[in-house]
């Protein structure tokens, strides 16, 4: 069977890797790396629990073969801590109530950074756009949707 | 997934070489967002991945008296492009529409064409826009009206060593007037019960004149390839568009529909649907042509 030989910059720390080709970077993330903040939800990149960043765009790393993502850079959750300290989003997210069950979290939150990025101060519409790939089944969407547009007034 | 080979070449006629080689059990993998989701269902299971990732030039978007479209762009280029946004606009608008942001970031224009669904939403108004596609395989270059590239449901012309290349798009005042209108349960994440795009090109004349030129109307998710009404653009062809004249083109493009009663909607709403969307957008065009009078 054939192995490839890859490297991955995760979180800031590169990763030299001996994988399988049909491997996702989904997986390489949270068996290889330990890194479990990714969720799998539906792993067919219609729920979006598994969002990071590749090259700082948001993707379901689900749907992305680790072995294409050779030589590029990935942000996870994890990635976002600052000195022991939580992301701005995270923080918004915990103090509006936009999290209950927890599992499509990690997944909102990197959504955002991807948005905030881009866009710093966003209103309503574009939080709900950057989003629209990330299911909830417990909050109803407007807590989070609230916790963006409030970083972005911070 | 079932175990392949993965190969991510340099060059286009290497990618097609190992396809070739592969007699039909190899995949091009472009953004992955079809091809992943049915390898892991068990649906595909290719011997070799060929990733078009390491081509240059697949994700160019150019205007020069036509537009090139690298079949790699992917729909968030889509959305960024001043080139797209400025002068093809409706095919911003698509791609805005479709999926999720981190889907985007990853599908492609040419995948979202070579699975060749009946329902992808890049092809009626590529179609519209009167599209060529070029594609690249063992045997060389060939270049195929976007009108003949589908078959069937998941079927296009490409032979199992070929590989989009890119679309080339011509450039006119239709481009900047066409339009998009899809109909879905849910505003993003979801797939097109039924979508109508329609492109319409005035005659040159004196202000106000509503006399047009030329029409395409392409009808998706109502027959097994998206499908050109080509009796209600001739209703349309050479005459003025008024009122009556919309409604009998819409009328007409709803016979014209060749749906089917699935999961997402009966038979019979879809073709209602593709006489309200036709005739929408074009009164559409017929008032932004009476408002500016281009």
């Amino acid at each position: 069977m054939q192995q490839l030989y890859i490297s991955l910059t995760v979180n800031g720390d590169v990763h030299e890797l001996n994988i399988e080709p049909r491997r996702t970077l989904m997986e390489i993330l949270r068996e290889d790396l330990e890194l479990h903040g990714t969720h799998e939800g539906c792993g067919s990149g219609d729920c979006g629990a598994c969002t990071v960043l590749l090259d700082n765009e948001p993707v379901p790393s689900c749907l992305v073969l680790a072995a294409d993502a050779d030589g590029r850079q990935v942000v996870t959750v994890e990635g976002l801590v600052q000195n022991g300290e939580p992301h701005a989003v995270q923080k918004a997210i915990v103090t509006h109530g936009g999290t209950q069950c927890g599992y499509c979290t990690p997944g909102i939150v990197i959504s955002s950074v991807a948005l905030l990025n881009e866009n710093p101060h966003p209103n309503e519409l574009e939080a709900r756009e950057a989003i629209a790939g990330n299911l909830c089944r417990c909050t109803g969407y407007q807590k989070i949707v609230d916790a963006i547009v409030a970083v972005g007034r911070e | 997934m079932k175990p392949f080979t993965f190969f991510s070449p340099r060059t286009l006629a290497e990618a097609s070489r190992i396809l070739a080689d592969h007699n039909g059990n190899g995949r091009a993998l472009a953004g992955g967002t079809d091809l992943l989701i049915r390898m892991k269902r068990g649906q595909w299971t290719p011997r070799a991945v060929v990733s078009l990732n390491r081509i240059a030039g697949l994700n160019e978007i150019a205007l020069n008296g036509e537009l090139k479209l690298g079949a790699r762009v992917t729909l968030n280029q889509l959305i960024r492009s001043p080139i797209i946004r400025e002068y093809f606009p409706v095919l911003a608008a698509t791609a805005r529409n479709m999926a999720g942001v981190q889907v985007r970031t990853l599908a492609t224009v040419g995948g979202n064409l070579c699975n060749a669904s009946p329902s992808a939403d890049m092809s009626p108004p590529l179609m519209a826009l009167n599209a060529r596609a070029v594609i690249v395989g063992a045997a060389g270059e060939r270049v195929v009206s976007l009108d003949e590239f589908f078959v069937g449901p998941g079927k296009s012309v490409l032979q199992s060593d070929e590989i989009l290349r890119e679309l080339i798009v011509p450039y006119n005042s239709r481009a900047a007037r066409a339009s998009y209108k899809k109909l879905e349960h849910r505003a993003a994440m979801d797939i097109a019960m039924v979508g109508v795009s329609v492109a319409v090109e005035f005659q040159k004349a004196e202000f106000g004149n509503r006399n047009c030129a030329d029409a395409r109307i392409v009808l998706g998710a109502v027959a097994p390839t998206p499908l050109r009404a080509k009796r209600a653009e001739e209703i349309l062809r050479g005459n003025i568009l008024n009122k009556e004249n919309i409604a009998h083109a819409a009328r007409v493009a709803a016979e014209e529909a060749r749906p089917i009663d699935d999961v997402r909607s009966s038979a019979w709403y879809r073709r209602e649907m593709v006489e309200a969307l036709t005739r929408r957008q074009l009164m559409e065009i017929r008032d932004l042509r009476l408002e500016i009078g281009d």
